[in-house]
């Protein structure tokens, strides 16, 4: 760093930058088109755009890095006044690490299994000569400390998978900031992480970044974590600049088309009074599909019937004809487990799955025809779940074939029919998977289960693979086909917003136990599960000034995300929890608080105590 | 891990039954019996009932099967039916010239192919990396017999070194004059099973090179040398000993080519000559000797490969 | 640096409007109202699948010698035990008019039995890696479609063959059946077989997991369903690049068999015998060709198929190798 911290001082300018792809046969593809932008100290840039639009490879230019099969193309990236796009990688050397610093998007990976952290965190400096390895120790302990890492003294002594995902990428920021860089690349620090351990990360990010002294670019997809860090934004869209200005004109007065469209595609945050219907007395008279007591879990039974890895505990869950039920709950709890169980993909080790009041067998095997077609499930990965070698006529003819027993130009119609629905193209029909896009093909993946003409889907997360706004338009389409169709939806998601928008009752889970349950209004308002709270606390918004307000106002316990861990007995959520009863929360299940019809917490609190 | 490794020798041992099994029944399909073609086409009815009898021919197969095993470990091979000589002695006098040729070929020809073959993943796309490439894709492919025949070409016609056969004894050589008397089959022996480490031993190191934490060392501005020696190669070196195992079983199959090719006797000779005699107790001992090398070579590849992963080495 | 007043985001010589009046840092591109920004244009098609120039070597000494292989019999100038001098009988005679490679250790012309040889080796090992691919991608794909017990004994015992030299496989067989060229494609077909299951298993387990099957079951088809519809078009193309592999091995296999005297019998040609009956040649110093002809055909006839296998798996992205 320089000694005279001058405010306006730029540290890194884009100037025209092109970057191309070389193909196979030689020639060159423009993916950065010209594009203009400047960093000045102590300022955040972020780079927003959707997966194709050239952030990554834009921010890397930074260090004068192409990924392989990349190169530039023309223009200049200046760091500190020097055109790092034209220098050989050992004129490179001495600047990176030390004068601009690079935070990849998965820690996991970007860490070397093989060498203790401490090593990899202080690495930079001691090479370059910046730092003896006792001024780096000191350094990396110093940041450990303000990174609020657990165990700090020691944690540099282990190795890369012997910490948790959120840990190795706080990690990962030491190792960044160990060299003292006046320039930080952070590419989608934050998008693994769960919401809750999310806002912790980002804290740590933005109160390091300006204790440092340095500026930073910052790249994500993700509008709310912008508005929380960044004091410029940058829009891009294929390769090219679309918007750039401060953070708050681009927030709240968006002017290019593509930017208010990114705009709109911002679920509304989870607050009461979105469901589609919510109606205050949510009876369960017709439950459509219904878990009773279900216990599961991987790895086959052992002697007493109990799964070897188990992740689902006691779970009482109802889908009501026609209306939509949301689970929600960290990476892990068992969201996926229990539409699995539901959907007869995986057989519950206890307990029982019902279909219109009757027990439905366990194993798919043992179902009839008939129980299988009312009961569809949709995958999160269009591009596994869609055969590659089936044209899609093929696929979506198949079940009406099946269940339906349509052959020749009746099916072929329906396929068309279908095709409609999701509004697709009905020339469609005769290609093949990978000739759709993301969205497209997960458009395809949800008409191949409405072929079955079903009474309940189970869609698990079909929206996260998929950018913001393909993402939004899908929700649209979900919507519409509820109406249309009267089909159940159960909608897993460990995205709240996206929850709370769609669905008309809501299922918190928190490993592998349900927390709390009800219609979207009654749990997403007070009184709440603590769990929720805190999750409800997390969602981030796209609001100036949310991350200072949420910090503050948190349970500053709660925050310390640790794995998820089951419990044979007991609350899950002992450890995390602000209003933990020790000595009965962790030894005695706790029982269902009745909040009004439906709205049922799992809590030793009285509901009282979780009002307000 | 250790669990891990004490699991796969359990399947080696089962592996090396197995093996038993397949070899000793495998030789018990063939017509005749070991009394009748030791006793030759004269020997009295008696005369032949009784050898079996001696034999434990009239035993079950199982119980022959378990007598021949347990002798077989005990290290009492048994009589070989063409010549009447004990087994041990016909392997001792023979065994030196092919441990001779693999040893000599391991120490030699391992650690050049290892360096050429790195050489080429740290200059991926070079000059020198696709001559390598190309060469070894060609060696790759082509028989033991051709290389041998390059060989010949080269030493013995281009070059006036030597003849084409290995002839002479060994009796009291030491190291470097071994390796001129076996220079050819060594040299070809080497060309073999180079060009398959300089294949897998560049893909291993590549294969680590691509890996993200190679590219954020690179971003650390972290020195050629030490992305390689520290980064990379500390993560190669599982997937390197495996190839080099793997390789290594890999020269029983070349040992017995080359022997035949080169004209000295060795064991691989003994077991084509018992194949054409039918001699069916010394392709079973034979048969177990180079079958328990192989067993025991991949199961040093595979405790490589468990001993690579860092997360088996320091567990939670 | 100076022209710190240029708008963030914004070339010079490209700036678009200054919206909002006020003089912010804030930068617009021109656009079309009417352009919607629903997704991303889709990444362009892959160039299509081309032979580098090593592959189109290959190439040409595959189709030569399947050529040769097929007519050979019929182009040869004689029969293979035929003496193209029966009146100069002297073996290892150097390469003339009407001998064009010269003659072997019995004074047979050696183009000739190279021309019959082709059609033996070649025969040999293309049926053998037939017969290894139906036993292999039959049980393979059984397997992996079975219930995970009948998986493991089937896996076990492919274990326990993969885990012999082959060619002290092909010797034990050998020593007790003798040698028949059914003996030998029998043997090698059944041998290999084992590596083809492997492969076949691990395909077939990589695409039972896949969700599509999954999906498959889900909806109630049968188990021949999804063997045929959903796992086996995903594993034919690997399993045929694989082809060109396998027959590799399997060519040098037969061929070192009948090198060390145990595959084709004499007077049968064949390459491998015919480098074995010839080494003396070499030995004696006599003459080189005898002995690297047929060396020669069977390296560019393999080396040529790799060439080929090669380009194509580097292409698929190396995923082949990575399986193997
Ligand atoms: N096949 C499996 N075998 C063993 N454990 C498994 C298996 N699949 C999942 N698990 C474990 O079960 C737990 C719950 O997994 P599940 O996939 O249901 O979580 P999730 O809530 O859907 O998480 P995510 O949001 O990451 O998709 C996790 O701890 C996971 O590691
Ligand atoms: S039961 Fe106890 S630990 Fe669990 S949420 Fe309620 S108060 Fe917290
Ligand atoms: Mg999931």
């Amino acid at each position: 760093m320089t000694d005279s911290p001058n405010q306006n001082e730029v540290i890194f300018e884009a100037k025209n930058l092109q970057i191309s792809a070389i193909r196979d046969d030689g020639t060159e593809l423009p993916i950065v088109k010209g594009v203009d932008f400047k960093v000045r100290r102590g300022e955040v840039i972020a780079l927003i755009g959707e997966s194709g639009s050239g952030k990554t490879t834009i921010s890397l230019s930074a260090l004068g890095y192409c990924k392989p099969g990349l190169k530039f193309a023309g223009g200049e990236a200046l760091l500190l006044g020097k055109d790092v796009s034209k220098m050989s990688t050992d004129e490179l050397r001495p600047s990176r690490g030390i004068n601009v610093a690079y935070l990849a998007q998965s820690a996991a990976a970007t860490f070397n299994p093989s060498i203790k952290i401490n090593e990899q965190v202080t690495e930079s400096p001691v090479l370059h000569g910046t730092k003896t390895q006792a001024e780096a120790d000191e350094k990396a302990l110093k940041l450990y400390h303000a990174l609020e890492l657990p165990d700090p003294e020691n944690i540099g002594d282990r190795f890369p998978h012997q910490v948790s995902g959120g840990q190795l990428q706080r990690l990962m920021a030491a190792m960044a900031l160990c060299g003292e860089p006046d320039l930080l690349v952070l590419d989608e620090p934050t998008t693994a992480l769960d919401v809750t351990t999310q806002i912790e990360v980002l804290k740590a990010f933005k109160q390091v970044i300006k204790e440092e002294g340095a500026a930073a670019i910052y790249v994500t997809h993700d509008l709310a974590v912008v508005a929380q860090i960044a004091d410029h934004i940058v829009v891009l869209y294929n390769g090219e600049v679309k918007e750039a200005g401060p953070t708050d004109i681009i927030i709240n007065r968006p002017q290019h088309p593509y930017t208010k469209r990114l705009m709109n595609a911002i679920k509304p945050l989870p607050e009461a009074g979105q469901g589609e219907s919510s109606s205050d007395e949510y009876l369960r008279k017709d439950p459509a599909l219904e878990a009773k007591d279900v216990d599961a879990g991987y790895g086959g039974l052992d002697a007493d019937g109990t799964p070897k890895f188990p992740v689902l505990r006691d779970i009482n869950v109802a889908i009501e004809r026609g209306k939509t039920v949301g689970i929600i709950g960290e990476s892990g709890c068992g969201k996926s487990t229990l539409a699995r169980v539901l959907a007869g993909l995986l057989p519950a080790a206890s307990g029982e799955v019902l279909l219109h009041g009757k027990t439905l067998p366990p194993a798919l095997a043992n179902r009839t025809r008939d129980q299988l077609q009312k009961v569809q499930f949709v995958y999160q990965m269009a591009d596994t779940a869609l055969n590659p070698r089936q044209k899609i006529t093929d696929i979506l003819g198949r079940p009406v074939e099946f269940y339906l027993g349509l052959k020749g130009a009746d099916k072929r119609q329906r396929v068309e029919e279908l095709l409609d629905m999701v509004e697709l193209p009905r020339q469609f029909a005769d290609r093949y998977p990978h000739e759709l896009s993301g969205g497209q093909k997960q458009r395809v993946n949800l008409a191949r289960a409405l072929a079955a003409e079903p009474e309940v889907v189970l869609c698990d997360e079909v929206t996260s693979a998929l950018d913001t706004i393909v993402g939004a338009n899908v929700i649209e389409l979900l919507k519409r086909l509820r109406r249309e169709t009267g089909v159940s939806f159960v909608f897993i998601s460990h995205d709240l917003s996206t929850v709370s928008n769609f669905a008309d009752e809501i299922v918190v889970l928190y490993a592998g136990r349900v927390a709390e349950q009800g219609s979207t209004d009654k749990v997403l308002s007070p009184p709440y599960h603590p769990y929720t709270r805190l999750l409800v606390s997390s969602v981030p918004e796209t609001r100036i000034g949310w991350l200072e307000e949420a910090a503050q106002t948190r349970e500053a316990k709660a925050g310390v995300a640790g794995a998820v861990k089951l419990t044979k007995k007991g609350c899950p959520f002992f450890e995390r929890c602000p209003l933990a009863i020790p000595g009965t929360c962790e030894t005695i299940d706790p029982p269902q608080r009745l909040d009004g019809a439906g709205h049922i917490i799992e809590c030793h609190r009285e509901v009282s105590e979780l009002g307000g | 891990m250790t669990s891990l490794i004490l699991k796969r020798l359990g399947i080696g041992l089962i592996t090396v039954l197995a093996v038993s099994v397949i070899i000793f029944f495998g030789t018990k399909i063939l017509p005749g019996d070991a009394a009748q073609i030791r006793m030759g086409q004269q020997a009295t009815a008696e005369n032949v009932a009784a050898l079996r009898e001696k034999l434990g021919l009239d035993k079950s197969y199982v119980m022959q099967y378990l007598t021949w095993l347990g002798n077989f470990v005990r290290g009492d091979l048994g009589i070989s039916l063409s010549s009447d000589v004990p087994i041990v002695n016909l392997i001792s006098d023979r065994y030196q010239n092919t441990l001779y040729v693999s040893v000599l070929t391991a120490v030699i020809g391992v650690p050049i192919s290892l360096m050429l073959g790195i050489m080429a993943a740290m200059f991926p796309g070079s000059l020198y990396d696709r001559v390598l490439t190309f060469i070894s894709v060609t060696l790759v492919a082509a028989p033991e017999f051709f290389t041998a025949t390059l060989m010949v070409l080269l030493f013995v016609f281009a070059l006036g070194i030597g003849t084409a056969v290995v002839v002479g004894s060994t009796e009291g050589k030491g190291v470097f004059e071994l390796i001129s008397h076996f220079a050819l089959p060594i040299t070809t022996l080497s060309f073999v099973i180079a060009s398959q480490l300089i294949r897998m031993s560049r893909a291993a190191v590549l294969n680590v090179m691509s890996s993200p934490y190679i590219e954020m060392a690179i971003l650390k501005g972290v020195p050629r040398r030490r992305i390689i020696f520290r980064h990379a190669l500390l993560n190669a070196i599982g997937p390197i000993v495996n190839v080099v195992a793997l390789n290594l079983a890999y020269l029983v199959t070349g040992v017995i080519v080359v022997e035949i090719y080169f004209g000295y006797s060795g064991l691989a000779t003994l077991i084509v000559q018992g194949v054409q005699t039918r001699d069916f107790v010394l392709v079973q001992c034979l048969g177990m000797i180079f079958c328990l090398t192989y067993v025991v070579l991949m199961l040093i590849a595979d405790i490589a490969a468990y001993a690579s992963n860092p997360r088996l080495r320091h567990p939670k | 640096m100076s022209t710190t007043d240029t708008p963030i985001g914004a070339h010079p010589d490209m700036l678009g409007g200054m919206p909002d009046g006020d003089k912010t840092d804030h930068f617009v591109a021109p656009y079309d109202e009417g352009v919607s920004f629903d997704e991303l244009p889709d990444a362009p098609p892959k160039a299509r699948f081309r032979l580098t120039t090593t592959g189109k070597i290959g190439a040409f000494f595959v189709i030569f010698w399947f050529f040769i292989a097929v007519f050979g019999p019929m182009l040869a100038p004689y029969g293979e035990n035929d003496l193209p001098f029966p009146d100069a009988y002297s073996e290892f005679q150097v390469p003339q008019a009407g001998a064009w490679l010269g003659t072997d250790v019995q004074d047979r012309d050696i183009l000739s039995r190279i021309m019959y040889g082709a059609g033996r080796t070649i025969g040999i090992s293309v049926i053998a890696t037939l017969i290894a691919y139906f036993i292999g991608v039959v049980l393979g794909i059984g397997a992996a479609v079975s219930s995970p017990r009948v998986d493991m004994v089937m896996s076990r015992i492919n274990d326990a063959f993969l885990s012999l030299p082959t060619i002290m496989l092909g010797l034990v067989v050998v020593a007790a059946v003798g040698s028949s060229i059914p003996v030998l494609i029998i043997t090698a077909g059944c041998i290999y077989a084992s590596v083809v299951f492997r492969l076949a298993r691990a395909l077939g387990q990589e695409i039972m997991v896949m969700d599509f099957v999954e999906a498959a079951k889900a909806r109630g088809e049968g188990r021949w369903w999804i063997i045929t519809r959903e796992i086996w078009p995903n594993a034919a193309m690997p399993l045929i690049t694989d082809f060109g592999l396998r027959l590799i091995y399997i060519i040098l296999f037969v061929s070192s068999l009948s090198f060390l005297g145990l595959g084709v019998q004499p007077p049968q040609a064949d390459w491998g015998s015919m480098v074995r009956d010839n080494l003396g040649a070499l030995q004696y110093g006599a003459s080189v060709i005898p002995v690297l002809a047929p060396a020669l055909a069977i390296a560019t006839l393999t080396v040529g198929i790799n060439l080929v296998v090669d380009d194509i798996s580097a292409q698929s992205g190396g995923k082949l190798s990575k399986r193997l």
